[in-house]
């Protein structure tokens, strides 16, 4: 999974762009990115080693979206991510994940020139993540992934003011787990397609409870904070272990389980 | 995060500054702080000092380094850390190679490898000879102390690196440590190793989250931020394609090192 891809080379924010909280971690980095174009030589390299990519990438009209898409899957993605829900750009790209046409129009536009698989990561910070959902499922997407961080801020008692320089960012961690948890299992009720789940994913028993809530797979980020990059591996083991303890042939037996009456 | 008063400010050169403030907590040689100028940045910068007080030995670079260099006792900033690997402290006559400001991350290494009985040659370089700093502080731990300017005002005449390697080919050492220059360092390492020495490099990225997440520092397989920044032989093997080569800048693109 690569970094937030744009139309454009972006240095990002100036720091602090990081400040840990209790359960978790705030983040406004801002898409520091090289620019799809800037990426492509790269991503050629890690397919020439056999590396699978998912490419994930942003932009701010349904032209850029569709260059973008194209570019990424010429040079070898085996999938795309729409980050349609950074909370840190504000009125820049990102946010289009809050509105229901935007959403539809943007997958739907993405999947007519994508020849790879398209996800489409949506926000926590919407009065309604279930509409959103729905829509990019009526744009074609091929599987959703929820969620992006919860926007939220620090301030400094001492020096009395905000701490990170884009005075709001975005919480990830544990904290944000039961949030985003709750999400994949409202999204689970309305959707057929897969749903990645993310969001405060540290260990096996993480992995395990968003797949029982409706997730076909995770996606760990701040969990290397808190394991290291080994974190990947242990919580695949983890899951393992925990399939053949409790009887269970395959990880599609526990998807969504919890759901049952 | 942890915001702490400055106790005292120190001119060691016209243009490296040390701040000193309350004990950071346990660190090693080699750790190092994100130091917080609200409103101007927030910076990854070495200890020079560990214990009580600490310190950090600010060289003016940029626009954070200027506002930093430019406070007084009294002033509160706020520290993250200490972060990241340090030096090992091992060797019976460790050869430490300091360019400019790197001498700074040397300095508490030097001195615990002098209280360990340890027979080090610090070998310290700059532009000229107003711009080394800590050599009372470093005269008086008994160790060997060299010096090289660029411009010949004192010691050795020529680049640091030079000098470094004729010093290593007369032999005697056991262990190298570098930090400085990137361009510098490179040299050195390469010559360390041509001659079997182990090196322990502290290399520098661009850090911004200092926890491992970002990216932003990736070099090789690696991320300066926590698996170093100090690299030790068989690390800087993994990184020869970038070490001294090419860097990312802020947006992840390669440019190349030219210093």
């Amino acid at each position: 999974m690569t970094k937030s891809l744009g139309p454009a080379a972006r240095p990002g924010h100036i720091n602090p762009t990081v400040v840990e909280v209790e359960g978790g971690f705030l983040n406004a980095m801002g898409l520091p990115n090289p620019g799809v174009e800037g990426y492509l030589e790269e991503l050629r390299e890690l397919k020439h080693w056999g590396v699978p990519v998912v490419a994930s990438f942003f932009a701010s009209t349904v032209e850029e979206f569709q260059s973008g898409a194209k570019a990424l899957c010429g040079a070898g993605a085996d999938a795309l991510e729409l980050n349609l829900s950074c909370p840190n750009v504000g009125g820049e790209p990102g946010m289009c994940a809050a509105d229901v046409i935007s959403v539809e129009r943007v997958t739907a536009a993405v999947k007519q020139v994508a020849k790879s698989p398209v996800f489409v990561k949506l926000s926590p910070n919407v009065t309604d993540i279930v509409g959103i959902a729905v829509a990019a499922e009526n744009g074609g997407a091929d599987a959703i992934t929820a969620v992006n961080t919860l926007k939220a801020m620090v301030i400094d008692a001492d020096f009395r003011r905000p701490v990170l320089a884009n005075v709001t960012g975005g919480l990830s961690g544990p904290a944000l787990k039961p949030v985003a948890l709750r999400c994949v299992w409202e999204i689970a009720e309305a959707v057929k397609v897969p749903i990645i789940g993310c969001g405060g994913v540290s260990n096996w028993r993480d992995a395990v409870e968003y797949m029982l809530a409706g997730a076909t797979a995770v996606e760990i980020g701040t969990g290397v904070m808190y394991e290291g990059l080994e974190v990947y591996g242990k919580v695949n083991e983890g899951i393992a272990g925990y399939l053949r303890e409790n009887g269970f042939g395959s990880v599609k037996e526990i998807v969504g389980l919890a759901h049952r009456k | 995060m942890k915001v702490v008063r400055i106790e005292r400010v120190v001119q060691e050169t016209p243009d490296i500054t040390t701040l000193y403030f309350p004990d950071v907590g346990e660190a090693r040689p080699g750790q190092y702080l994100m130091v917080w100028l609200p409103g101007v940045d927030e910076i990854p910068m070495s200890l020079s000092t560990i214990g009580d007080p600490s310190s950090i030995s600010v060289r003016v670079v940029g626009d954070a380094t200027r506002a930093l260099s430019k406070l007084s006792k009294g002033d509160r900033i706020g520290i993250r850390g200490p972060f990241g690997n340090g030096y090992t402290v091992k060797g019976r006559h460790p050869f430490l190679v300091g360019g400019g400001s790197g001498i700074a991350s040397l300095a508490p290494l030097a001195e615990e490898l002098a209280a360990k009985g340890a027979e080090p040659t610090f070998l310290i370089g700059a532009r000229s000879k107003d711009q080394l700093p800590f050599k009372e502080r470093l005269s008086k731990l008994g160790l060997r102390l060299v010096v090289s300017t660029d411009d010949g005002s004192e010691g050795f005449h020529g680049y640091a690196s030079n000098y470094a390697g004729e010093l290593m080919a007369k032999g005697g050492f056991d262990q190298v440590y570098i930090c400085g220059p990137e361009l510098m360092a490179a040299k050195i390492w390469a010559d360390a190793d041509r001659l079997g020495l182990p090196v322990e490099a502290s290399l520098e990225r661009l850090c911004k989250c200092a926890v491992g997440l970002c990216g932003s520092c990736a070099i090789g397989p690696y991320r300066v931020c926590s698996d170093g920044p100090v690299f030790d032989s068989a690390k800087l093997r993994g990184v020869a394609a970038d070490f001294g080569k090419r860097r990312m800048d802020a947006s992840g693109r390669m440019i190349r090192v030219d210093h």
